[in-house]
């Protein structure tokens, strides 16, 4: 899937993660910056780029801002700002949740 | 071999050897027999301890290798440090030992400084939080801070562990001869309780003040009998900033929840009777109790004999209504309990010693009930850490935590986990306060109770409302919450040592990896 435009989702509210994803042409990238770096920056960065991968996404800058999201957040966030990127808002991909 | 103490940390035996420390064993302190030491006395008539320069007192007071105090009373108010740690840089006097009572946020700058100066080589403190935890965790003093609580710097003065030769003392009020309160004058904190310490061992005793009063001076907590010089200052503190200022109740339903909990805790306990005793901190949960307490203590007909520690204003209201028999008061958290301390005899002010220091013929933290205390983390040895952050790095203060946790009823109050950091873990990074001190933990889903305390198990385990988990159950729910964190990483060199409140090590603080 290719993203069409830079969308965002997601605020700076603690406990929530601010995604910003736009057009990438190396691969998935992901810049985090996460108040709980040292313990879950890595995995956030998995979860990131696996919930893209199930939307068949390839290509993308991330640029993520985590303030101590849990999971289920951060791949809602990610979802929310892949979909607006493709312009497929309109069809919500239930299967990757 | 490695060095591990009765609460499983390892020690590094070369700084145990070269310190003389002995690792943590128990929280029985026993009968031992202690000899106190004394200070030097410069003999004086007391007509010419006044003098308007912090320059001249350093001069006359101050020398390499010596160590100094102050108080931490003033909080992120506080002058004088900065005043006068600014005079000691300039003077290019180096190697100091500090050792404050605490130090707050706003003494943090000069601290780094003074270390970066060669000013200050060694510290023992509380705590310390912000840019100079950061510091130290980093790597940035060369040798490790002591941490103390404020029973064990008590104990750690009257054995001599803490020689301090000149301390500097700022009070919202003295006379020509010293005789200082905290109750009057423009920055007024209330108890003087930590200053009192300094005031009766060390070898200088300098006063700094705003507001040089008539003699003599009443009511005296620190007395002429125990000062060298008095200071005339301009400012030595921001009134606004010393306490928190009005105290609000939360209304964060999880703190409410756990509160409540914390009550029915309490008032299901054996203790909750007549003439029983309690210690709460400042935090909003511990306040919002206070409040649930007040209600169930008139519902019941009971009075305390005594509320105890830092002091705030729900407190000193209980005092006013005649639900608290007494208040003693070794600080004030806001400007309510520090009015209080004046207009209210009924509020006695305690010294460090008095409160908490385990080597005394019965402290007020010996006859002590209930205390409910605040947790960075929590493990399932119960062991509590109330020092270091989640990433590892020092943000906090031992203050009298290690103390009151040796009531008869000691009750952590945490949330289960804040934000993505879970509270209750498999181990804590830092142990300041052993389990065996600590008998309920109360988070918002629940209670756990140490199983230690097969006596609670029967009086707290049906409680309406108040579920009863393991302590590994609340753990493993927090960790199907948040997930498993990547464990931190530490070099090998240890930037603090944490001293147990009888003065044997209970861990030690590595520098950060990063």
């Amino acid at each position: 899937m290719e993203i069409k435009q830079t969308a965002l989702a997601g605020t700076l509210e603690s406990s929530d993660i601010q995604i910003m994803l736009s057009k990438g042409t190396d691969g998935i990238k992901v810049t985090l910056d996460s108040a709980v770096e040292k313990q879950f920056g890595d995995q956030i960065r998995d979860l990131i780029t696996k919930t893209l991968q199930a939307l068949d996404i390839t290509a993308a800058n991330v640029k993520a801002v985590d303030k101590g999201a849990l999971d289920c957040v951060i791949k809602a966030r990610t979802i929310a700002a892949a979909q607006r990127a493709l312009g497929t808002t309109d069809q919500p991909a239930w299967e990757v949740f | 071999m490695i060095l591990k103490n009765n609460v499983n940390r390892t020690l590094s035996d070369d700084l145990m050897a070269k310190l003389d420390y002995k690792p943590y064993t128990s929280t029985e302190i026993g009968n031992p027999e202690i000899q106190r030491v004394a200070p030097k006395v410069h003999v004086s008539t007391g007509n010419d301890k006044v003098v308007d320069s912090i320059e001249d007192v350093v001069k006359a007071t101050v020398k390499d290798g010596m160590t100094i105090s102050f108080h931490h009373h003033f909080r992120n108010g506080d002058y004088v440090f900065n005043k006068v740690m600014r005079v000691i840089i300039d003077a290019g006097i180096k190697n100091l030992t500090l050792a404050p009572s605490s130090l707050t946020g706003v003494m943090n700058d000069m601290v780094i400084e003074a270390i970066k100066a060669g000013t200050i080589t060694n510290i023992t403190s509380s705590g310390m939080r912000g840019s100079l935890g950061d510091f130290v965790s980093h790597g940035g003093l060369k040798n490790p801070v002591i941490f103390r609580s404020h029973g064990n710097r008590a104990r750690a003065i009257e054995h001599g562990d803490i020689k301090i030769d000149v301390a500097f003392l700022g009070v919202p009020n003295a006379d020509k001869l010293g005789n200082a309160n905290g109750m009057a004058g423009k920055a007024v904190f209330g108890s003087l309780g930590y200053a009192l310490m300094d005031a009766q061992y060390a070898d200088n005793v300098v006063l700094l003040t705003d507001n040089l009063v008539d003699y003599p001076n009443t009511p005296a907590s620190i007395k002429q009998t125990q000062v060298d010089y008095v200071v005339q200052v301009d400012e030595v503190g921001d009134p606004d900033k010393i306490g928190s200022g009005a105290t609000r109740f939360t209304k964060d339903p999880k703190e409410l929840k756990i509160a409540g909990m914390v009550n029915d805790v309490i008032t299901h306990s054996p203790y909750f009777k007549d003439g029983f005793s309690f210690q709460t901190g400042s935090g909003g949960a511990a306040l919002a109790v206070t409040r649930y307490l007040r209600e169930a203590m008139i519902a019941n007909k009971i009075t305390a004999s005594f509320a105890l520690g830092g002091i705030t204003k729900p407190t000193t209201d209980l005092l006013k209504e005649g639900l608290v028999r007494r208040v003693m008061d070794v600080q004030d958290f806001d400007k309510g309990a520090a009015d209080s301390m004046q207009s209210n005899p009924n509020q006695q002010e305690i010294d460090a010693s008095w409160y908490a220091d385990p080597d005394n013929k019965g402290a007020m933290v010996d006859q002590l009930d209930v205390a409910i205390l605040s947790a960075l983390e929590i493990d399932t040895k119960f062991n509590v850490n109330v020092m270091t952050g989640s990433d590892g790095v020092i943000r906090g203060a031992v203050g009298g935590h290690q103390d009151a946790a040796t009531s008869k009823l000691t009750i952590i109050s945490a949330p289960l986990v804040r934000g993505r950091i879970a509270t209750i873990v498999p181990d804590v990074t830092t142990v300041v306060t052993p389990g065996d001190s600590i008998d309920v933990v109360v988070t918002e889903v629940g209670i756990a109770i140490n199983p230690k305390r097969k006596d609670l198990i029967a009086s707290l385990s049906n409680i309406p409302g108040v579920p009863v988990f393991t302590i590994e159950d609340l753990q493993k729910l927090a960790e199907k919450k948040v997930g498993t964190p990547k464990p931190l990483e530490f070099t090998d060199r240890t930037v603090a040592m944490v001293e147990y409140r009888d003065g044997s090590i209970i861990d030690e603080i590595k520098e950060v990896k990063d």
